[in-house]
């Protein structure tokens, strides 16, 4: 691509072009060869699932990361982007999605950071000033120059985030999922303005999981997956379902056979379980549900709308703001009474949440147990007793290397995967939540680990399954609760589940309107 | 009356002199301490300013390569310091621990080494100290009643040094609120992710606060040594460094606030000396430990009992690292 002018006539450079962007950490491949073009003077949208690695491209752009190869051009030219001066220079501007503000600072002053005219403020306040109150005419953007940032509601800091971007003279506006932390209405403020700037010829890139966002604001839209670029689309040319299908995608999940569910009484009963989060968002509005003995229940759903939320609820890690969770007619106080209650727990995260990266296997094999009386004796662990134990687990669940000594984060992701699940399995819980069974787990070991599920079901225990894999809860369950923002859209029987119909749950597209 | 007030200024007096090395040390506190670096390292900088000076001042017999000896080594302590914890993200505490022992043995085996006096370096002869300064007109304004006393026994009468302690402040005032250094250094205290996407370089910043740390604190050392005192005795500073950091933090980070701190522990120091031996009503003689007590009692006290919620730099004590 040759670089720089545009004869008249010729149609303009993409303000922001990506070609071939690769970045890894570690063994994760966050952006696989990522393609891009972004026209100027649009809204564009990229949108895909928590850990798709919209926010590691978005901070490549901005020179917060830098990419492992490919290459950046700016309005046709390429540049070499390392820092986040570099972006800046190039025009960029990016308002985080954790704001990257200084709280005790004043409006001006954070304006000012980093933008200062000369060594001494005077001047360079009663420029910001000016410029400001210019800007705020041009794009609705007013926010109090004198007010201290940590005093403003989210809204009106997000706007600092903007002016602080557009006072550095920003053509390219990035936006991180900037919705997260806005009401309804202030988020409808904030397409108002990105309008206005589209309008006035600048570029707003979207980054967003949300797709009532997309069909709203967007000129054009990207999807990711899975750290790749999978499809572009014009808003007008494409639905709700058409992308939350995409964004999905489609894994390759066998088939496993399992009889017919023997459903008993109901082991988990949720009813009207609400829950905000330090925003004072609500992230849970009002679930009602119910998991029987000797069923597998799966939660589908676009990441994000509240799946992660009701796991760490359920589990006894968060606390409801209103409602209840009761576990065999007892409510579920904390984790350590959960465990008592006979609920096991396979996290999401099973890093942070579900092993000590720097304990041996033996030690990981017993967590949240070791009161246990076959672990624990006077005070002292059984350290050969829990040995023996976690040996024969480790055979028994394929858990490779066998080494009970290696420290569980010597060993990839999918036998730390397996580790886990032999704990939790193994301890024969009556209600077992189980988050991202398969997440970054091999083929072969995806089948087993579905048919010790399917086992446990058999054995009688109630399972709550939730993934964001569609297949993976349509091959599992047998009755499928879909999730969106928070609420639940519907149920489907497990048994001959429509694909189609899900998909338009996940979109937000309630029943009626089907 | 007249010997009231007479007692009054010479307890005012030698609080300024004991004020000088405190307000430096905090001056220098308040700037690493702004950007986010933990410094319990003052003592050890100003211990060894303190040695340097004495060594350059009785090598060389002039007071100014005393006063620059007493930079380059804090310079090169406070270096030391953001090397080991913003380019390598150690300990903030740790390392600064690390400074102050480190130095207040290698004061005295340097001293013994070079000077053979028991670990000791006198200063003596002229020019090798810096020596108080009349200011214009202060005989003749000793006749003034008050403010010509004052003018002639307080503000007059005190080593170049103890000057530029009280210039520190304005000085630092001004830079911290109204330069863009001191805008930048605030900044990347309280959050440094943002100075990073504000396109500018943390681990710099940092740098040039600790700079900025180390000079003040080579002053405020010198003053002790070749200022305040004639020579160098194994730690003499005598925890006035963690002195000057308790007045910053019941300064709550701010210049002003942190002078009248300095002032007031200074205060409760020059009492202790007038009040040594002195038969007390009802109480009696007070023992002199008790007295010698009394700066770090009230030290104590203040910070337990009256600061109220001290508000940290958000980000102090924390090395930075880019999230992924």
């Amino acid at each position: 691509m040759a670089a720089g002018a545009t004869r008249p006539g010729e149609a303009p450079p993409p303000a922001v072009e990506l070609q071939g962007i690769d970045k890894w950490f570690g063994t994760n491949h966050a952006n696989r060869g990522i393609d891009l073009a972004v026209m100027p003077g649009t809204i564009h949208g990229i949108i895909g699932e928590n850990g798709a690695g919209k926010s590691t491209l978005m901070n490549i752009l901005f020179g917060f990361l830098e990419a492992d190869g490919g290459r950046i051009l700016v309005d046709g030219e390429p540049r070499r982007i390392r820092r986040p001066e570099d972006a800046i220079r190039a025009g960029i501007g990016m308002v985080h999605q954790h704001f990257m503000l200084v709280e005790p600072f004043t409006v001006v002053e954070n304006v000012l950071l980093g933008a200062e005219e000369g060594p001494l403020l005077r001047r360079s306040r009663a420029k910001a000033r000016a410029e400001l109150g210019r800007l705020a005419r041009d794009y609705a953007l007013d926010v109090p120059l004198d007010a201290v940032v940590h005093d403003l509601p989210v809204g009106l800091q997000q706007r600092v985030e903007i002016l602080k971007a557009l006072y550095r003279g920003a053509r390219i506006l990035i936006l991180d999922e900037p919705t997260g932390v806005l009401t309804p209405a202030e988020a409808d403020h904030l397409f108002r303005i990105l309008t206005g700037l589209r309008d006035q010829g600048r570029t707003v890139l979207l980054i967003t999981h949300k797709l009532r966002e997309i069909m709203a604001v967007t000129d054009r839209v990207s999807v990711m997956r899975q750290g790749a670029m999978v499809a572009h689309r014009e808003t007008a040319e494409t639905s709700r379902e058409d992308l939350a299908e995409l964004m999905v995608g489609h894994k390759v999940i066998l088939r496993i056979d399992k009889g017919r569910a023997r459903p008993g009484a109901p082991v988990l009963e949720v009813r009207d379980l609400w829950v905000h989060d330090r925003q004072d968002v609500p992230r849970l509005k009002g679930l009602t549900f119910d998991v029987r003995a000797g069923e597998i229940v799966g939660v589908a759903g676009v990441s994000g709308n509240g799946q992660s939320e009701l796991l760490e609820v359920l589990s006894g890690i968060l606390h409801p703001t209103k409602g209840e969770v009761r576990v065999g007619g007892e409510p579920v106080l904390n984790p350590a009474q959960g465990r008592s209650l006979g609920v096991g727990h396979v996290p999401e995260d099973r890093l942070r949440v579900g092993l000590v990266r720097t304990f041996p296997a033996w030690e990981n094999a017993v967590l949240g147990h070791q009161r246990d009386a076959r672990y624990e004796q006077g005070g002292f662990m059984r350290r050969r007793r829990i040995r023996d134990v976690c040996r024969d687990w480790m055979r028994r669940h394929d858990v490779r290397p066998q080494s009970c000594d290696l420290e569980a984060g010597g060993f990839s992701g999918g036998n730390q995967q397996k580790l886990v699940l032999a704990r939790e399995m193994e301890h024969e819980p009556g209600l077992l939540l189980v988050g991202q069974p398969t997440r970054g787990v091999d083929i072969g070991a995806i089948e087993l680990i579905h048919k010790r599920l399917v086992a446990l079901r058999d054995r009688g225990k109630a399972i709550l399954l939730v993934s964001v894999e569609l297949d993976e809860v349509m091959a599992l369950a047998d009755r499928i609760l879909v999730m969106f923002d928070g609420t639940i859209t519907g149920e489907v029987p497990g048994e001959g589940a429509d694909e189609r119909r899900i998909g338009l749950l996940m979109a937000g597209i309630a029943e009626e309107a089907a | 009356m007249a010997d009231v007030w007479l007692q009054a200024l010479l307890v005012t007096d030698s609080t300024v002199r004991l004020a000088a090395p405190l307000v430096l040390a905090a001056m220098a506190g308040l700037f690493s301490e702004r950007s986010g670096v933990v410094d319990i390292a003052l003592e050890g900088k100003m211990l060894g300013g303190a040695f340097a000076a004495a060594a350059a001042a009785a090598y060389t017999g002039s007071a100014w390569l005393g006063l620059l000896a007493a930079l380059v080594v804090s310079y090169l302590l406070a270096m030391l310091h953001g090397f080991a914890t913003i380019t390598n993200r150690g300990d903030q505490v740790v390392s600064g621990m690390a400074i102050n022992i480190a130095v207040a043995g290698l004061g005295p085996v340097l001293a013994d080494a070079w000077f053979h006096q028991a670990g000791r370096v006198p200063v003596f002869g002229a020019g090798t100290r810096f020596t108080e300064i009349d200011l214009p007109f202060a005989e003749a304004a000793r006749a003034v009643p008050l403010m010509g006393s004052f003018y002639a026994e307080v503000v007059s009468g005190h080593n170049l040094l103890v000057y530029l302690a009280a210039l520190s402040v304005p000085l630092t005032a001004f830079v911290v609120y109204q330069t863009r250094f001191g805008l930048r250094l605030r900044a990347v205290g309280e959050n440094p992710a943002a100075v990073d996407t504000a396109g500018i370089p943390v681990a710099r910043m940092r740098y040039e606060a600790l700079m900025v740390t180390g000079l003040l604190c080579g002053v405020a050392g010198a003053y002790l040594s070749i200022g305040q005192g004639a020579g160098f005795v194994r730690d003499m500073t005598a925890g006035k460094g963690y002195l000057a950091l308790a007045a910053l933090i019941f300064g709550k980070w701010r210049p002003v606030p942190t002078l009248l701190a300095c002032l007031l522990f200074a205060l409760a120091d020059a009492l202790q000396t007038r009040l040594q031996g002195v038969t007390l009503p009802v109480i009696g003689e007070l023992p002199t430990q008790a007295i010698q007590a009394l700066p770090y009692l009230l030290t104590i006290l203040l910070l337990a009992g009256f600061v109220g919620r001290a508000v940290a730099p958000k980000a102090i004590g924390q090395p930075y690292v880019k999230e992924r």
